[in-house]
């Protein structure tokens, strides 16, 4: 379980976010959304720990599967060497990882969908990869958080559409809290169970199941833009909710 | 097929790396050993590598023998020390640079960037116009090679940490200041006697090595070594980003101060017997980056024997290629400079390339 209760975070006099409380239990997962500068990294890093709160406290186990947008690459390591760091925590400062922890950083990779590049250095691998090493460095932490920071930021549609469908298999067995922070409501509504959305103007943020926060209303005034939200028949039948800005599908003059 | 195809490379790739890593370690531990022998065998007074091998294996066997013969003292009791401490203190060096540069997650760093070298030096430079000589000048080069990264670390920690970039100028700062004192004290000494000490020490040399020194100096050289080297799996993860790091578990700058003290252990441990020795720190770590990659678990090992290899060359060098002895320091200017401004372009053409 991972979350914030009361959580102030002030830079100077501007106050970033104000009394913000949620929680994701195991199990769960949580999507927030927001556009620019609401403060989706500051709660995220709040949610880490990086971020000092003026206020509010935050709950969160020792260790958090953390996935950063883009890992260090100025050094060069393997990705199974990427991957194994993640059991640092286990092995204590003096400790060196042993074959049992390079088994479970090799299963982490698997999992990730990232084994065929064990071998390769992670600085020679794509945007997309990389983040497929950092997210099976999470998951060998064996925490039973994950937080993603801006996982499809980056990506373009194929890898968006492989990350979500990863998430959603990671998200399958129900024994995780996952985290992660977007622009598009349409991830929160593929891959997402609740969704907390950074409203504008000093309006608290709204928490709570995707069904009941992801409605035309609350995205207009989250992004500004009219927005309206069409049924589509997914590949085997059933109905998929998805979330388009009004400007979508009016032809250039 | 893909996934049939990459269960049958993946650990032939493996095997491949390993031989290679294997292959890289032979070749350096063999020049080590070379170098060693070498160096015992070259000089004024030129012994056979054959009666070298023969002397070490008397000497390691039965240290308390009477030593006569004219080879055997040469051999045992002039050349080995030097050997031997110039050995540890290139190991030493470049393992601090190697761990430094993890640390900062920058390969252009190096172990004078902390003001050691500099505080060290007004230490010694210090000892020496007083005329104090043995364990206490040591320990005074040892104290002030300390008390100049405690000083750092004071400056540099602002609101409760501190930033890589003002770890790096509060070194430059703190260098200047001492070096500036370390002028000082050179105006002020006598020029018949203590002036020719304290310029020829700062120049760095083994000239001076006895075993008597060597053992002054092993201790804090081994025991910062061999923390230095447990600490390798865990350098790696400091080497990443901050937020990274802590969110693996490491308390960065608890763990980046422990790096920094052990560094000052070893290189105050080196300079308080053989003077300043720049640029060791920064070459071979980047040649053994180029040869066995980044991961701290092989670059630390190759760092030490290629370190040690190095400098043994080097002072045979230094020794034996005019009459006079050239001042180490010298030399390693001269060869490492060049290799850093190399470096130095190529690290910035990299990184504007990618």
């Amino acid at each position: 379980m991972i979350g914030l209760e009361d959580a102030t975070v002030r830079f100077g006099s501007r106050i970033i976010i104000e009394a913000l409380s949620f929680s994701v239990p195991v199990g769960r997962t949580l999507a927030i959304l927001g556009p620019n500068g609401r403060g989706k990294t500051t709660t995220l890093k709040a949610m880490l720990g990086f971020q000092r709160l003026d206020d509010g406290r935050r709950v969160a186990p020792d260790i958090v599967g953390y996935v950063p947008q883009t890992g260090t690459s100025n050094q060069r390591y393997r990705a199974l060497d990427v991957a194994v760091m993640g059991r640092a925590a286990h092995l204590g400062i003096f400790g060196q990882p042993g074959p049992e922890d390079f088994r479970i950083a090799h299963s982490a990779l698997e999992r990730a969908g990232a084994a065929r590049f064990a071998d390769h250095y992670f600085d020679r691998l794509s945007g997309g990869e990389r983040q497929l090493v950092l997210l099976a460095r999470a998951i060998a932490t064996g925490s039973q958080v994950l937080v993603l920071d801006e996982p499809a930021a980056a990506l373009d549609l194929h890898n968006q559409e492989r990350l979500l469908a990863l998430l959603n298999t990671l998200r399958q067995p129900r024994d995780k809290a996952i985290v992660f922070t977007t622009h598009d409501p349409n991830h929160a509504l593929s891959t997402a169970d609740d969704a907390l959305l950074m409203m504008p103007d000093g309006q608290p943020p709204l928490f709570g199941p995707v069904a009941e926060t992801i409605t035309p209303e609350h995205l207009e005034s989250l992004y500004g833009v009219p927005m309206r939200v069409v049924e589509l028949a997914g590949p085997s039948g059933e109905t998929h909710r998805a979330v388009l800005p009004a400007f979508a599908g009016i032809r250039a003059a | 097929m893909a996934a049939l195809t990459q269960d049958e490379t993946a650990p032939m790739v493996r095997r491949a790396h390993l031989a290679r890593q294997t292959l890289v370690f032979a070749g350096l531990l063999a020049l080590f050993a070379v170098a060693f022998v070498v160096s015992l065998c070259v000089g004024r007074f030129s012994v056979p590598a054959t009666r070298a091998l023969e002397l070490i294996w008397l000497g390691a066997t039965d240290p308390w023998r009477e030593l006569t013969t004219i080879d055997e003292r040469i051999v045992l009791l002039v050349r080995a020390p030097r050997v031997v401490l110039a050995a540890l203190a290139g190991a030493g060096l470049a393992l601090s640079g190697a761990a430094l540069q993890g640390v900062f997650r920058n390969p252009l760093v190096s172990p004078d960037i902390l003001g050691i070298s500099q505080g060290a030096a007004f230490g010694g430079a210090l000892g020496i116009m007083l005329g104090v000589w043995g364990f206490p000048l040591i320990s005074m080069v040892f104290i002030s090679g300390m008390a100049a990264v405690i000083l750092v670390g004071l400056i540099s920690r602002i609101n409760g940490r501190s930033e890589t970039i003002t770890v790096i100028l509060s070194g430059l700062v703190v260098s200047s200041m001492f070096s500036a004192v370390v002028s000082l004290l050179q105006f002020v000494a006598d020029p018949n006697t203590s002036l020719p000490a304290i310029v020829y020490w700062l120049m760095g040399s083994f000239a001076t090595a006895t075993w008597e020194r060597t053992l002054i100096a092993a201790p804090g050289l081994i025991i910062g070594g061999v923390l230095l080297w447990m600490l390798r799996f865990r350098l790696n993860i400091l080497s990443l980003d901050e937020s990274e790091a802590q969110s693996l578990g490491a308390k960065t700058n608890r763990e980046r101060w422990m790096v920094f003290g052990l560094i000052a252990v070893i290189v105050g441990s080196q300079v308080a017997v053989s003077g300043i020795i720049g640029w060791i720190g920064i070459v071979i770590p980047h040649a053994c980056r180029l040869l066995v990659g980044h991961d701290h678990r092989a670059l630390l090992p190759a760092s030490v024997v290629l370190g040690a290899g190095f400098m043994v060359i080097i002072d045979t060098l230094a020794r034996t290629a005019t009459a006079a002895e050239i001042p180490l320091g010298v030399i390693t200017a001269l060869v490492g400079a060049p290799i850093f401004a190399m470096l130095l372009r190529n690290h910035y053409r990299e990184r504007n390339g990618s």
